[in-house]
């Protein structure tokens, strides 16, 4: 049937088919055995010539990788290592040029103080405490930011009620609102975990309404037509489609969360990493000044690392949509 | 059988006029139009002339400011699945593999996900794309992304498949496999269709009857019947009757677009090489 000879024309060039160029456009079957193997990555339970293929494939795109992203590792070491120098160097000789290195910890002291603090389980703890509040703040900055951008994208009347309200409060930086969250909540504990709520809300909140604002329409007419309802749309549509855009959001929620936490464990804390560097500075220990910080920006990576890990899995499209553009 | 008497759309004396910025904006007038059960309609007509918009009435996307729109003689309220809609723009969503794409409205009905993936298979079959049911739309190329969207619109068995210049994207040669694999399916499934297009041999190929519209205020300028015999193939497009029906098409058109272009640039028109081009078409100057 001339329908069928005409169909396979596209066979020849599907992206991501290696297997493909090789053989030209050959049976539908067979083309689908080479997707197969090449979107589950399991060459071991496929047959004949495909296995070699990707496998030929695989070693030459680890090559590939190792070259592309060879260089970007050389300068990211160089990066960091440019950073430790400059820290070894001025603590080394004590510069003062208007800048002073006096008083700050080496990097061997603060290296020292990691082995003194995993004696204990006490640096610890407060490593454990801030992650908890980060992690509680976080979550619930994200269960009421998610739904309600979706409903404030999506209808006017939510805009036009809940939109004052966040642009007023929007502006007040997190710490700013230490005192009054001291007199709103019951305990310290809740207050902490309040202002590192309100720092991720607005970025998660503001990235969702403008991800439903910025979704093609098309989109939503489509899924209209196909028979979805507007609880459907919201679930199956508005929640897929801004997806990305919430994890903007979640990224940069994440990282206001972390400046807001800490500037409140720093003031009203008795826990917290927060509370162990102020501590150190006020008990004059220099070197875990140096740590506390460490330990906040390495905690802070380690969480935008999980949440973009998180997003990359639960968004396989991306992956695709991106190697293309590039 | 009974339900090949469905899908017949029937639209009376209407009228669409749009508000924007304190203007308002008459995109069609007196409209009547009729698409039988298993008719295969085209709509051709200049730029901004109203198509989409008639379309978009017949879809349920735009409420008539006057006069009727029918499916199988009930009132369109809204859109709903027994009109399948192919977008001129890729529609797909990007987050489903191109299976579940093509399941998302029988999913949307509650159909048990082992019924929806057979079916999805089948259509994927018919329209040669089951070995990419695991791709993402962003791994295919605009045609095959077409097609998905053809066979998506398909799966909830709509008595109506509406398409807004669903091959506008694509380039030419792409464009001729679609027509063919598009009546193909067509005649597999015997129902009705309401395609538009600026390609005038693109309307003939496909159409039992197509209906050219003036410049905006959109309105019907004349219907005209493909006396071309089912099947069709590309050789036909070089017999005489298909030669002919195109340049009386294009004679039409041709009228339309520069009464839009004259009437777009006011009284003054669009002058240069010693010829101006007005409501009343191109005049030489004196
Ligand atoms: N939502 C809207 N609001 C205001 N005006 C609109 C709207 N939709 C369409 N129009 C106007 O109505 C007229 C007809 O538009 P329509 O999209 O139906 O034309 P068309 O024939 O499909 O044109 P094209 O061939 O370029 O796609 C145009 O002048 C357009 O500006
Ligand atoms: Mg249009």
């Amino acid at each position: 049937m001339t329908m069928r000879a005409l169909l396979r024309q596209d066979h020849e060039t599907p992206p991501h088919d290696p297997a493909s160029s090789g053989h030209g456009a050959t049976t539908a079957a067979h083309a689908e055995q080479a997707d197969g193997v090449v979107m589950t990555g399991s060459p071991t339970t496929r047959s004949s010539a495909a296995p070699s293929a990707v496998l030929a494939v695989r070693s030459s795109g680890a090559m590939l990788w190792l070259r592309s992203n060879a260089f970007s590792m050389l300068l990211w070491a160089i990066s960091i290592g440019s950073l430790l120098l400059f820290w070894y160097l001025g603590t080394k000789y004590r510069w003062e040029f208007y800048m002073r290195f006096t008083n700050v910890p080496t990097p061997g002291e603060v290296l020292g103080k990691v082995a003194e603090v995993s004696q204990s389980t006490r640096f610890l703890t407060h490593i454990g405490i801030s992650v908890q509040r980060i992690l509680i703040g976080f979550i619930i900055a994200a269960s009421i930011g998610i739904p309600l951008g979706l409903l404030v994208g999506r209808y006017r009347a939510a805009r036009d009620l809940v939109m004052p309200i966040i642009e007023v409060l929007r502006p007040i930086p997190a710490i700013a609102w230490v005192p009054m969250a001291i007199m709103l909540w019951p305990t310290n504990e809740v207050s902490i975990v309040f202002i590192t709520f309100l720092g991720s809300f607005f970025p998660i909140l503001l990235n969702t309404v403008h991800g439903v604002r910025s979704l093609d329409g098309v989109l939503i007419r489509a899924a209209r037509c196909l028979g979805a309802g507007e609880l459907r749309l919201f679930v199956n549509v508005m929640l897929p489609g801004v997806l990305p855009h919430i994890f903007t959001g979640l990224s940069v929620g994440m990282g206001v969360a972390w400046v807001s936490l800490i500037a409140a464990e720093m003031i009203s804390g008795q826990f917290g990493v927060g509370y162990f560097t102020w501590e150190a500075y006020s008990l004059v220990s220099y070197p875990e000044i140096g740590l506390g910080m460490i330990t906040i920006g390495l905690l802070g990576l380690g969480c935008s690392g999980a949440i973009q890990l998180i997003g990359s899995a639960i968004m396989p499209w991306l992956v695709h949509s991106n190697a293309g553009k590039r | 059988m009974s339900d090949e008497r469905k899908g017949w759309i029937q639209i009376d004396d209407l009228a669409v006029t749009f508000h924007a910025n304190g203007t308002e904006v008459r995109a069609v007038d007196g409209v009547s139009m009729n698409v039988q059960p298993g008719e295969f309609v085209s709509l051709i007509g200049p730029s901004g002339c109203g198509k989409s918009t008639l379309l978009n009435i017949v879809a349920g996307f735009v409420q008539a400011s006057a006069g009727s729109a029918e499916l199988d003689g009930k009132p369109i309220k809204g859109p709903g699945s027994d009109r399948g809609v192919v977008f001129q723009q890729y529609s797909l969503f990007p987050w489903l593999s191109v299976r579940k794409n093509v399941e998302f409205g029988l999913r949307m009905q509650g159909v048990p996900r082992s019924r929806r993936e057979s079916a999805a298979r089948t259509l994927l079959g018919l329209a040669g794309l089951l070995a990419f049911e695991n791709h993402y739309p962003d791994q295919l190329s605009g045609g095959m992304k077409q097609r998905v969207g053809i066979v998506r619109a398909l799966a909830t068995s709509p008595q109506v498949l509406l398409m807004d210049e669903p091959f506008g994207a694509l380039d030419s040669q792409t464009r001729v496999v679609m027509q063919e694999i598009l009546t193909n399916m067509w005649q597999q499934f015997r129902i009705s269709v309401l395609f538009i297009t600026h390609d005038i041999e693109e309307a003939i190929f496909l159409s039992d009857r197509i209906y050219v519209m003036t410049a905006r205020p959109g309105r019907i300028k004349a219907e005209i019947a493909v006396p071309l015999p089912r099947p069709r193939t590309p050789e036909m497009t070089a017999s005489p009757a298909f030669v002919e029906l195109v340049q009386q098409l294009k004679a039409l058109i041709r009228e339309e677009s520069l009464a839009a272009m004259g009437s777009e640039l006011k009284d003054g028109g669009l002058t240069g090489f010693g010829v101006k081009v007005g409501p009343h078409g191109v005049e030489e100057m004196v």
